[in-house]
């Protein structure tokens, strides 16, 4: 086990690797002077150059890749052109609003979806189960914005029960914190919980019509814990798949649901930087995007192996 | 006489509730402590829907509409689900076909017995945790303390029926159903199941519902014996009874079906032809990488060598783990043989890259042990069949007029080209896969435990059928299986293996009547019901067996 984990590592290396070339080349390889992309359409010859000095496009390519490759494994991203701040900084500025928002997302996702794709399973073809698959169409088919607007319409113009934008740190107190992140939560769980559920059901109704679940049930148990300890145990794969996804997913960038609600993440700081053309951070949000798939693709397969015990890995 | 455990009167389950649609029509059962009653038949008899209702586990979609089914004198089919969920395992229990799939596959089996008496007793901690090690070790498991924390893929199948077994009869219940309880087991596992099923019910005075379709382990194992066929009840006669004089044509066809355990009359070995198949010292090793670098060798099959003319049929049988299904695959190239040598018709295939295969495809043609799951779903009969002819470069309307031709060969309608697998029954599709593999008029059949998914007057027809095509078009055969029954009939030559290795080769009549070697006789022995002819109705000359 612990042999298969430093193997991904290592194999997370070139991945992470390629990621960097490729991320590299966006800029250079685009047609036209990288320069003049990133200075816009308004500037003078004299800013061209300077921009040219400072990201070394005067040097042979390669040796501007192993330049950047090398500052990059010493924790510089380089800096902001919009706001001359470095770029690390920013990301880490930006993670906690993001990562808050992924944790209360899924956490939320979780807690609601599985016992829902539970019982669509356990009563199958019946209006409950019903219910939940059109639950779960409503939450693929309606856009995030259109949830979002309406949260705020009803939660925050409303009622007033809640800000209607804005990010507290939890440090700074879980009421407040929680008063902010309620909304976009919301907002973006309900995605979520129509992908977690409909994938608990599916694969609970699977696992359902296996023997073991019909030996637990010759066993004389209850039907809860037939439920839950033989058929639930058996789906944990394909669920936690689709959480560990799902959570990459939103660390990367929610854009509309960052956006609406003005949390100042990673979301909001890609859309930003697209917008203003700063390359620098574009490159750093492709790779710690990257970064964060690699991670949790990694988990998700170290929890197989905790999950089911026949799966081992050699 | 006492009151019996088990009393079904007039049961009847039908389809959706529908009266129109009667799938148990009116089965009546009697079943004393410590007996055992076997209910035999062949799919679709309704014997296990008979002891589902009894446990209350029916799928939905099938009702008992009318009769009774009485556990020591307390009706079941009007209990309550809660009433129902206190009797199983404490009153009544049962145990699977397959026990793989029966227990749940990422729970310590220790904790799946453990269950059982958290839901029906007050016993906690270490108390529950020694019961079920003294339970296990009753069934004969070696090392409880450590099989306690396996789960069940670490176990072998013999254990992980021994495991379904403890389980069921934890709480000493008054009944327990097995239903084909050892149809997934080899033979020497089997006979030590039926063994343990035997002592337990004596000891603990068990009324046992056995559910089998194989008359030998009938002979083994029963007390009484009940005949089912579509439902109805055809006969219920002591086994010696039925053995001798059944009753009815039915139960008559049964037992004649039923392949003998001693050799057919040997063929007469052609002149010097070339031969369809000869493998020299064939091996086939797994290698897997160790933690240290090191590797860890798997020898599959180790120097098989073998000769089989055309016109005639090798077996080889043996036990699973035994490489017979290793040694078929080397044959048809699905598996790269590790070394040795192949020879198809007198054409060397072992060494030949993938690449250069596709001529020699044709020559050699498996069918395999599931018709079920051979058969492309979404594809029609005549297409699965000309596949291979078109991929060779046959018309497709001369394929498809030899396909029609096939099927009538095989038994089957012409017209059936133009259906889907799941329009016909286990024994068609057997015999579709036979056409499919004809088709491409291969030298050697290579069959893979062809016959062992189907019942036993279907098993009797596929067999005949694989005899008479063989004798018309002179194709060479190499038989699968694990069932020395099935080998006795159908083989001149029989080689036998055990652990990837040939214990002994030579002609059926000598190494099934005379076996030189012990392993050869062990698994003859282990055969359920060898002393009995049942297609003579009576014993084997010579022999009085002990019933029951």
């Amino acid at each position: 086990m612990l042999r298969y984990i430093a193997q991904r590592i290592l194999a997370a290396i070139p991945v992470m690797g390629f990621v960097a070339l490729f991320v590299f080349l966006l800029l250079r390889l685009s047609p036209g002077d990288p320069a003049a992309i990133i200075a816009g359409d308004a500037a003078t010859p004299e800013q061209l150059e300077a921009i040219r000095e400072r990201l070394g496009l005067n040097e042979p390519i390669y040796t501007q890749f192993f330049d950047w490759v090398s500052r990059l494994l010493q924790g510089d991203f380089g800096t902001s052109i919009l706001s001359g701040t470095p770029v690390i900084d920013m990301i880490m500025g930006r993670l906690e609003p993001t990562v808050s928002l992924a944790l209360t997302t899924i956490v939320l996702a979780i807690l609601i979806a599985v016992p829902l794709g539970v019982i669509a399973a356990w009563k199958h073809g019946t209006l409950i189960d019903r219910l939940v698959m059109a639950i779960s169409v409503l939450g693929f088919s309606v856009p995030v914005f259109v949830i979002a607007y309406v949260m705020i319409q009803v939660f925050a113009m409303n009622l007033k029960w809640l800000p209607v934008q804005g990010f507290k740190s939890i440090f700074d107190g879980v009421g407040p914190f929680a008063e902010r992140i309620a909304l976009p939560t919301l907002t973006l769980t309900l995605l979520y919980i129509a992908l977690i559920a409909r994938i608990t059901r599916t694969s609970m109704l699977e696992v359902m019509g296996e023997d073991y679940v019909r030996t637990a049930r010759a066993k004389g148990l209850r039907e809860g814990r037939v439920l839950m300890r033989h058929a639930l145990r058996n789906c944990a794969v394909p669920i936690v798949t689709v959480i560990g996804i799902g959570f990459a997913l939103i660390i990367s960038g929610v854009v509309v649901t960052e956006s609406v609600f003005n949390l100042p993440g990673i979301g909001r700081l890609t859309v930003d930087a697209v917008l203003a053309r700063d390359y620098p951070v574009i490159q750093a949000v492709i790779l710690l995007a990257s970064l964060v798939y690699v991670v949790i693709n990694l988990l998700i397969d170290i929890a197989y192996v905790l999950l089911d015990p026949r799966i081992r890995y050699a | 006489m006492s009151q019996p455990v088990l009393d079904v009167r007039d049961l009847r389950i039908a389809l959706n509730g529908d009266p129109d649609a009667q799938v148990v029509k009116g089965i009546d059962l009697k079943i004393h402590a410590g007996e055992t009653m076997c209910l035999v038949g062949e799919s679709g008899s309704g014997k296990s829907l008979t002891s589902l209702a009894t446990m209350g586990l029916l799928p939905s979609v099938l009702k008992p509409i009318a009769g009774s089914i009485s556990l020591g004198g307390e009706e079941l089919l009007t209990a309550s689900p809660r009433r129902l969920r206190q009797l199983r395992a404490t009153d009544m229990a049962m145990i699977f076909q397959e026990p793989m799939t029966a227990l749940n596959p990422v729970m310590r089996v220790g904790q799946q017995i453990a269950e059982v008496l958290d839901a029906h007793s007050s016993m906690v901690g270490s108390d529950r945790r020694k019961r079920v090690l003294e339970m296990m070790e009753h069934v004969h498991l070696p090392d409880v303390a450590r099989i306690y924390n396996s789960f069940p893929h670490q176990l072998s199948g013999g254990q992980r029926q021994r495991i379904m077994i403890a389980m069921a009869l934890v709480l000493k219940p008054r009944l327990l159903i097995a239903d084909e309880p050892t149809t997934a087991l080899d033979v020497t596992t089997q006979a030590q199941i039926l063994k343990l099923i035997r002592e337990l019910r004596e000891e603990q005075g068990t009324a046992v519902l056995f559910i089998t379709h194989d008359m030998g382990v009938v002979s083994e194992i029963a007390d009484d014996v009940t005949v089912l066929k579509l439902g109805e009840v055809m006969e219920v006669q002591k086994v010696d009874a039925l053995l001798r004089t059944p009753r009815t044509q039915y139960s008559r066809d049964l037992l004649k079906a039923v392949p003998s355990l001693i050799p057919r009359e040997p063929r007469p070995a052609l002149a010097d032809a070339v031969p369809a198949l000869e493998t020299k010292d064939l091996r086939k090793v797994y290698a897997t990488a160790t933690l240290f670098g090191g590797k860890k060798e798997t020898v599959a099959a180790k120097d098989v060598t073998l000769n089989l003319q055309p016109g005639r049929t090798l077996g080889i049988v043996g036990e699973s783990g035994s490489g017979k299904s290793t040694v078929a695959r080397c044959i048809v190239r699905l598996i790269e043989p590790t070394a040795g040598s192949v020879q198809v018709s007198g054409t060397e295939i072992a060494t030949i890259p993938q690449a250069q295969l596709k001529p020699h495809r044709k020559r050699v043609q498996i069918v395999f042990q599931d018709p079920f799951r051979s058969l492309n779903p979404r594809i029609e009969v005549g297409e699965s069949i000309i596949e291979g002819p078109t991929n060779f470069g046959v018309s497709r309307a001369d394929a498809m007029k030899r396909a029609r031709e096939l099927l009538e060969l095989v038994g089957l309608p012409a017209s059936a080209v133009d259906r889907f697998p799941h329009q016909f029954s286990g024994g068609q599709r057997q015999r579709i896969a036979i056409a499919r593999a004809l088709a491409m008029d291969p030298d050697l059949l290579v069959a893979d435990e062809a016959v062992s998914a189907l019942d036993v007057s279907v098993q009797d027809q596929v067999l005949k059928l694989l005899d008479e095509i063989q004798s018309r078009m002179g194709i060479a055969i190499l038989f699968i299986t694990h069932d020395l029954r099935v080998a006795a009939q159908i083989c001149d030559d029989v080689m036998v293996m055990q652990r990837g290795a040939v214990v002994e080769y030579g002609p059926a009549g000598e190494v099934l009547a005379n076996p030189r070697t012990d392993y050869t006789r062990t698994l003859i022995e282990a055969a359920p019901g060898r002393h009995w002819d049942f297609g003579a109705f009576r014993p084997v000359a010579g022999v009085e067996p002990a019933l029951g």
